[in-house]
């Protein structure tokens, strides 16, 4: 029996991938569920906006290696990121003036959102296909450990090593710093109260004289902050791929329908349910088991429940589970 | 179309009229389709074989080629145009088909019923080396099934017992995976997990995770070095999983130094690449040739080869009766048993038909060093490479 392997054996194959994958969908997950919230509306266009985001921001990574600049040891995308958003939130400024204003105006019904969300992410889609095409980019650089696998077992003597990548701890300092500021908007600042209020009933915050063309754009502009970050972040642990973005889409939903459609707080703690539970039930515990069990009970087979390819199938199980049995989430108030 | 062939029969008819008989073979690649690239080549090289005997005037016959397009894809199309050379155009063997899937439709509904030879230079699906051909079937292409018995020797010589294999998700994949984990198992090795990954993802830590719990002395990564596979290697250096990986053929691209450089050094693998020193002489014939021809694009010097091969074992038979030269083609690429036989290369091919009319047997080399084994197809020629400072290092042939 060796608990300490085993520990970091789970540390190391389930903890940190889970963690840093669902800091990853919970930013994604805010995005969706303050659109959803404040414009009222599920916002299918969400997995290509980060993809948009992300492509601006590589362009500039790559601007910025050409002329030399770095910040290393952290990755030069930190260095793009602001130019990323600004691109971004004029781009869905943009189309808000251009599209989904007209349907707030004639007060459509949100299912009708819901549809020209669908055709707004076939346009991003092409467009960020046409920017950057559809191949994988790379884009990392600076320090790839903080601690390597090797350096772990030389260190501790331990049979299994330890590894955290750099931008592994990177997506979790930048998601909590980012969830932090944000709730820290919602609840203290002024136009965070008005946005709240704008979500919990539009027509009294209306009376109350809250202006809702700067709600809705400040909704806007931070759906083009989180949706930057969070595709950033993905593209920098993992790598970029435009069809990677666009199939991002399921598990983020699925997280933020576990949270409560409409409530942060759903949202983070839903990105981390369904990134844990895809990682939990595709494992093969077969190394972790072995370790803990006497050894005349050490398993043959891997002891892993679904194969890695039904990972998909995990948040889909998970978001129709929800909506049968809680459709309103963990954290959802609404009836 | 039509007036070409006229017109290459017509010239066909007055050059035979010296001597020789005439004599049709069927060029069957697919000109259109997912290899059309690689065709072009393929058929000009093939034809140049044909003129290259023609023109040394020792040939007993006179040799013309009547192309037809096999799609690559489509078996009832190639099936079609197959059926056509055979029964309208006469020919006495095919040269073809290209891609697995066709040729195995057209071996057995078309060259078997008419007992017709083919000799294609391009098929590696192991399932043709077991498939019924009545003796009439041959490939100067190896199958699929031999990397992977190559891959377990390396992996053996280098000591490993258990590997974990992962694969890509496709037609070659699957099949070379399979090949692997079969010839490893036979020479006594354990495959500890034999699972697929789905090229086309930015992640995969997960599949990485099942194959570090299975573990293994080395992961084999038969993928695609610009898909899955990369991404399979970059998880399990970044979790540390494995550090030293076995690269079949479609790992080997100069990307993946240059992506990985000295991260995966000590890794090995092998590449189907041949020494053979008709390798250059036919680079060279195919840049003067007229039309010219790429010999170094996959699958030409097969093509080569092959044509050079159907010829010459017409002329060994003295017939032009598939029935009857079939028998001569295992004897003209190997040479007798001792290694007696007389070695020829590419651009040699007069020589050749000197030695088989003076009764002296020859070992018809060619371009990829063809040597015929099994059933009828090449054993191939492996470059068993080591990755050193983040480059490739040629290790031997084999």
């Amino acid at each position: 029996m060796d608990f300490l392997n085993a520990a970091v054996a789970l540390l190391n194959f389930v903890v940190i991938p889970a963690a840093s994958y669902g800091a990853q969908l919970a930013i994604g997950a805010l995005g969706v569920t303050l659109i959803f919230g404040i414009l009222r509306f599920s916002n299918f266009a969400w997995g290509d906006t980060m993809a948009f985001g992300t492509t601006i921001v590589i362009f500039m990574t790559w601007a910025f290696q050409s002329m030399g600049v770095s910040i290393a040891p952290l990755p030069t995308a930190l260095l793009a990121l602001p130019f990323g958003i600004a691109v971004t939130a004029a781009l869905l400024l943009g189309t808000d003036a251009a599209v989904y204003k007209f349907y707030r105006k004639q007060k459509a019904k949100p299912i009708i959102l819901v549809i020209v969300s669908a055709g707004v992410m076939f346009v991003m889609n092409g467009i960020v296909r046409i920017l950057i095409g559809t191949e994988e980019q790379n884009f990392a650089d600076g320090g790839r450990f903080l601690l390597s696998a090797g350096d772990f077992k030389a260190w501790t003597g331990l049979q299994e090593g330890l590894a955290i990548k750099g931008t592994t701890a990177l997506t979790l300092v930048t998601a909590f710093v980012t969830m932090g500021a944000l709730f820290w908007f919602l609840q203290k600042t002024r136009t965070g109260k008005s946005m709240r209020a704008f979500s919990d009933n539009e027509d009294l915050a209306l009376l109350s004289g809250i202006n809702p063309d700067r709600v809705v754009q400040v909704t806007w502009l931070i759906a083009a902050i989180l949706a930057t970050i969070a595709g950033t972040l993905y593209g920098l642990d993992k790598s970029f791929r435009p069809f990677v973005y666009y199939q991002l889409l399921l598990p983020i939903f699925a997280a933020s329908v576990v949270g409560g459609l409409g409530s942060p707080l759903g949202a983070v703690a839903g990105g981390f349910i369904v990134a844990f539970s895809e990682v939990v039930l595709t494992y093969a515990w077969k190394k972790v088991v072995t370790y803990v069990v006497p050894e005349a009970w050490a398993p043959d087979g891997l002891l892993q429940l679904l194969g890695t390819d039904y990972k998909f199938a995990v948040s889909f199980s998970i978001l129709i589970l929800v909506l049968l049995f809680m459709p309103n989430g963990i954290f959802g108030k609404r009836g | 179309m039509k007036k070409l062939l006229l017109a290459s029969a017509a010239i066909a008819l007055t050059a035979g009229m010296a001597s020789a008989e005439d004599v049709k073979i069927g060029v069957l690649f697919g000109f259109t389709g997912p290899i059309e690239s690689l065709t072009g080549h393929m058929a000009n090289a093939a034809e140049a074989a044909m003129k290259e005997v023609n023109d040394s005037g020792k040939s007993a016959y006179t040799f013309s080629s009547v192309r037809g397009d096999s799609t690559c894809v489509d078996a009832a199309a190639a099936q079609t145009v197959a059926e056509k050379m055979v029964t309208s155009d006469g020919v006495k063997g095919i040269l073809g088909g290209d891609c697995s899937g066709v040729t195995g439709a057209v071996l057995q509904n078309v060259a078997r019923p008419n007992g017709m030879v083919m000799i294609s230079p391009s098929a590696t699906s192991p399932a043709l080396s077991t498939a019924e051909d009545d003796g009439l079937f041959f490939r100067t292409a190896p199958s699929d099934a031999r990397e992977g018995e190559i891959a377990a020797q390396i992996l053996q010589e280098h000591g490993v017992k258990t590997i974990a294999l992962t694969y890509s998700n496709s037609d070659y994949g699957k099949g070379l995976a399979e090949a692997i984990s079969t010839s490893f198992q036979k020479l006594g090795g354990k495959v500890s997990i034999d699972i697929p990954h789905e090229d086309g993802k930015s992640d995969y830590s997960a599949e990485v995770a099942s194959l570090a719990a299975a573990g293994g002395d080395i992961l084999v990564v038969a993928g695609y070095v610009d898909q899955g596979g990369k991404g399979i290697i970059q998880a399990s250096l970044d979790s540390g999983a494995f550090t030293k990986f076995e690269l079949p053929g479609g790992m080997v691209g100069t990307s993946l130094t240059d992506h990985f450089g000295k991260s995966i050094d000590g890794s090995y693998g092998q590449v189907p690449q041949s020494d053979s020193p008709g390798a250059a002489i036919l680079t060279d014939m195919g840049k003067k040739n007229n039309p010219t021809y790429d010999a170094t694009s996959p699958y030409t010097m097969e093509s080569y080869d092959a044509a050079a091969l159907m010829m010459l074992a017409m002329n060994a038979a003295k017939s032009t009766d598939p029935k009857v030269y079939k028998e001569k083609i295992m004897e003209i690429a190997n040479g007798p048993a001792d290694g007696s036989g007389v070695k020829i290369l590419p651009g040699e091919l007069g020589k050749a038909l000197d030695l088989i009319a003076q009764g002296k047997a020859i070992d018809y080399d060619g371009a990829s060093g063809v040597t015929l084994i099994g059933p009828g197809e090449s054993a191939g020629r492996y470059k068993e490479f080591v990755i050193k400072d983040g480059q490739f290092e040629t290790v031997k042939f084999r």
